[in-house]
């Protein structure tokens, strides 16, 4: 039970670190965006003269070697089987391009890859930011470890932790996703958000290093909080993409009603389309967690209090959460709820959580408020 | 609705309509209740029941509930004397258990079974049905390819379908060739039937965790019970503080333990200097028995580590002192002599106490005030709490003489006392002052009504005890239910058709296509998979590239 504050207070010195260079990939992203209006609009002429006018910025490009990858070669070497087969269909894929090409009807300006993998395009402030996220990423698990240290258990025991673990996993998530999918065009959001979320913790809500009060040691504590976090940062990703999504969802609006769709920096995103089925991806794997979250909860409870399910202020608001996100994983397959409105879900359901963790856990008193403020 | 009937069936007569024919309201009726039906059973009712139970769920979390504490509830209601009582009409105290909030779940329920039935029935049929017929033109799926295999492999169109449709079987594809001799042979395949299967899986499995609810709330029952170092107690009725019973509970099924607290350790920060005083450790030493004539047990009982008794289950949830004290009467007897519970207020353990001797004579005598582990003085002379451990106990009390009102036969609550009818003998504002008891002292109340000592200090813990047999269930129907889920999400359900036919040149020509049912990111990569396999298998050429 031995706490070692020094190693406590170099903790809080690592955040403190961290936080600073989160600030500065915070600003690396931001140029990030605010340099490609520039950039993308030289693209865009440069574009336009190879292609006519067609097709807009140099995805225009890319779709132009699709159809000559699949199409020509097609066409080409298979006219005697099309020509013996026409009604078998043995066909080319000529009737498939048209459709590729033509977006199912999606007026988008985005120059974003459709399925979020690189491109070859060069974006060094871009690049900075992932490379500094990273290395703040470094520091902020050296503070993360050396608390749970410190403290000789795991780092998530009051709000502080939760928030500053919270923040570690978001961040860390991120970088996941990054080795992954071109996700940088989210970086400014989520690292704006892992900010706020070191910020609160180390102005409002800092607490020094301690040992567990006995109604939080438990091996559950590590199950159920852990697993929490983990759909939480998930949820965290997916709340920036559907805000972006609503975003990129008006400005396709416009461009197809021929207007000026605003805010060009938005063209790094991807189209809203995308946007959606990704989100959904990742809303599909936090709500499983989630689920197994709450389930936990009740098996915790269960153990400490002598019930699995009491309807205290945090049980019902993680329930509540549950159901939101059951609600986005239905609109998802109800005609008419898919696209903006599962957005508008999906982002409702990430305010319940912030407002699980900021209010419920300072205002409200139930059984759950040992959150050590 | 009437109308809507009207519209649907095309009937002439308006159900809603009283009307003298017997046949048609009959058939509007029931025509009305399909179209209800269908309406309940619909995606879209399902996701706004959701979304509205969401919402009911919330006004539990903001007003007091009755169910947990009574109390502030009523505090509320006498405090709100205006918007109270409509509150409370509307149930707004009683959430989780109001009409309102059950109807919506109910009818979410409802929904979900009537959703979930026909559907289950169709896919039993859909698992025993062939893989759909293949699609002329195989290029419009979502992904398509194409492929020659050389004529020096001697493949012929037939045998290239045989080798595919052996190749998809063994990755789980349900598979059918089709006009195997002709020159277009081609091969239907499906897999991923238990995607579907999870979902009616989770969809039933929260049905289970629902009915479990409704029997933990039926068959259990749920107590406190307060023990003192030394005590013991036995679980029977007449032994708890507080019951509550399900509602189809018999008395007949208590299990006949015993437990008897033997010493209770509390263990607080020492080290830290910014954590100093928080509760480190709870340990209870009991006693048990699992009935009146079976051999004692030693056990030991902490937080989050209950003790068991075949289905009940006693847990820690509370502990605080009781300081033992002596009351004498007027006369000299000893009126009280025993623990008195005292109600822990903060982390400094600074409790308040009431203490009631019925018996004294010949007035009744009681105390009201605070006990408190380490006494010191604060800036402005008042008495404060400054640690949890006992290290300067106090009792700080004013005295009271007079009926208690304890022999009316009317429930009283110990923990509280009814000052009215009693007259008072000491006080902070009254010229005898409060009493002040130190460990060990002893106080003479005025007018010889009697004495108070401060004996000595234990330690009591307070205990729930449970017996809820819907846990159990609850626990088999919600993994399921996550099961079902990681099935039903991560499943993917595709149809793959692939055809081949002669090329003249003497190649064989492979194509194939592949489509998802519902969502499926993995279409992409399964249909590279596929590719790799039959390149390997068949050492194929991209008719795209060669030449
Ligand atoms: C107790 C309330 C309910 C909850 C918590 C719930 C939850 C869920 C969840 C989490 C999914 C996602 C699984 C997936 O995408 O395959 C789902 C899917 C589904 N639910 Fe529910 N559900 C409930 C009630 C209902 C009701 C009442 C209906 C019928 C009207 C229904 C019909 C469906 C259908 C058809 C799907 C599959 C959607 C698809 O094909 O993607 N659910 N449900």
């Amino acid at each position: 039970m031995g706490i070692n504050e020094a190693l406590g207070e170099y903790s809080e010195l690592f955040m403190l670190l961290a936080a600073l260079t989160y600030l500065i990939a915070f600003g690396a992203f931001g140029w990030d965006m605010a340099a490609s209006n520039r950039k993308l609009a030289a693209v865009n002429r440069r574009a336009g003269q190879q292609n006519g006018t067609t097709h807009p910025g140099p995805r225009s490009g890319s779709a132009g070697t699709v159809t000559a990858d699949m199409a020509d070669p097609v066409r080409a070497k298979a006219p005697a089987m099309a020509a013996r087969t026409s009604h078998e269909g043995l066909t080319g894929p000529g009737d498939r391009v048209a459709r590729v090409s033509g977006g199912g009807g999606n007026a988008s300006d985005s120059v974003a890859d459709e399925s979020l993998l690189y491109t070859a395009e060069r974006r060094t402030a871009a690049r900075i930011g992932v490379s500094v996220t990273a290395l703040a990423f470094t520091v902020h698990l050296a503070a993360v470890l050396s608390r749970g240290i410190a403290a000789g258990r795991v780092p998530w025991g009051n709000m502080y932790e939760f928030a500053t673990t919270g923040a570690l996993v978001v961040a860390g998530v991120f970088l996941l996703v990054l080795t992954r999918r071109d996700l940088r065009f989210l970086g400014t959001f989520v690292i704006g958000l892992v900010l706020i979320m070191l910020m609160a913790a180390t102005i409002g809500m800092p607490t020094p290093v301690g040992n567990l009060v006995p109604a939080l040691q438990s091996y559950w504590l590590i199950i159920h909080v852990s697993v929490a976090v983990i759909a939480s940062a998930l949820f965290t990703l997916t709340f920036a993409m559907s805000v972006l999504q609503l975003i990129q969802t008006r400005r396709e609006a416009a461009l197809a009603a021929g207007q000026a769709p605003g805010m060009a920096f938005m063209r790094r995103v991807p189209a809203a389309l995308s946007l959606e089925n990704l989100a959904y991806r990742i809303n599909a794997v936090a709500f499983v967690l989630w689920t197994f979250t709450l389930m936990a909860g009740a098996i915790w409870a269960e153990e400490a209090w002598g019930r699995y399910w009491g309807w205290d202020t945090k049980e019902v608001w993680t329930f509540v959460i549950w159901v939101v996100f059951a609600g986005y994983l239905h609109a998802r397959a109800t005609r008419g709820w898919t696209g903006t409105r599962a957005a508008w879900l999906c982002i409702t359901g990430y305010l319940c959580i912030i407002f699980n963790f900021a209010v419920v856990n300072t205002l409200f008193t139930g059984l759950h408020s040992y959150s050590g403020l | 609705m009437g109308n809507t009937v009207k519209d649907r069936t095309g009937q002439e007569q308006d159900s809603s309509k009283p009307s003298d024919d017997v046949t048609l309201p009959s058939l509007g009726f029931v025509g009305t209740l399909r179209f209800v039906w269908r309406q309940l059973t619909s995606m879209r009712t399902a996701l706004f029941l959701l979304l509205l139970l969401a919402v009911a769920s919330v006004p539990g979390s903001l007003f007091p509930q009755r169910p947990k504490n009574p109390a502030t509830v009523d505090q509320y209601i006498e405090d709100h004397p205006v918007a109270g009582p409509w509150l409370d009409r509307l149930q707004f105290f009683d959430v989780y258990s109001s009409v309102w909030f059950s109807a919506i779940y109910l009818l979410l329920f409802i929904s979900l079974v009537g959703c979930v039935i026909p559907r289950a029935a169709q896919h039993a049929k859909a698992m025993r049905s062939k893989p759909p017929r293949t699609p002329r033109r195989l290029s419009r799926l979502p992904e398509y390819g194409a492929m020659a295999i050389p004529a020096t492999a001697g493949m012929t169109p037939s045998s290239a379908i045989e080798d595919a449709a052996a190749l998809l079987k063994k990755r789980g594809y349900r598979v059918q060739v089709r006009d195997r001799d002709t020159a277009r042979p081609s091969v239907g395949a499906e897999r991923g039937f238990l995607k579907e299967v999870g979902n009616l899986l989770f969809h039933f499995a929260l049905i289970g965790v629902l009915i479990s609810f409704a029997v933990s709330g039926m068959f259990g029952y749920r107590g406190q019970k307060i023990l003192v170092e030394g005590g013991t107690f036995v679980n029977n009725l007449v032994s708890y503080d507080s019951f509550t019973p399900g509602t189809n509970f018999v008395t007949e099924w208590m299990d006949p333990f015993s437990i008897r607290l033997d010493d209770f350790s509390v263990t607080f920060e020492r080290q830290s200097k910014s954590n100093y005083g928080q509760p480190l450790d709870f340990t209870a030493e009991v006693t048990t028995k699992t009935a009146p004539d079976a051999q004692p047990r030693q056990q030991v009982l902490e937080v989050n580590d209950p003790l068991s008794f075949n289905a009940t289950n006693v847990y820690l949830v509370g502990n605080g002192y009781a300081p033992v004290v002596t009351v004498r009467d007027g006369q000299g007897n000893v009126a009280l002599s025993e623990p008195v519970v005292a109600q822990v207020q903060d982390a400094s353990y600074t409790s308040t106490i009431v203490i009631k001797a019925p018996d004294a004579q010949p007035s009744q005598l009681s105390f009201v005030g605070l006990f408190i582990p380490t006494a010191v003085t604060g800036p402005d002379g008042q008495t404060v709490a400054s640690d949890p451990d006992p290290l300067n106990p106090q009792l700080l009390l004013d005295s009271y003489y007079g009926d208690l009102g304890l022999d009316k036969g009317v429930p009283t609550n110990v923990y509280t006392l009814d000052t009215t009818g009693l007259t008072q003998l000491n006080g902070r504002k009254l010229d005898t002052g409060g009493i002040v008891l130190q460990a060990n002292e002893t106080y003479q109340l005025p007018e010889g009504k009697g004495s108070i000592t401060f004996e000595g200090l234990k330690r009591y813990i307070g205990v729930d005890i449970t017996h809820d047999p819907g846990k159990y269930g609850a626990l088999v129907f919600s993994s399921l239910a996550v099961l079902g889920l990681l099935m039903s999400l991560f499943i993917g359900r595709r149809r793959v058709w692939i055809r081949a036919g002669a090329h003249e040149d003497g190649r064989t020509m492979v194509e194939y296509g592949l489509l998802a049912r519902g969502e499926d990111y993995r279409l992409k990569g399964e249909g590279k998979a596929l590719r790799s396999l039959f390149d390997k298998k068949w050492l194929t050429t991209n008719p795209h590239k060669e030449q």
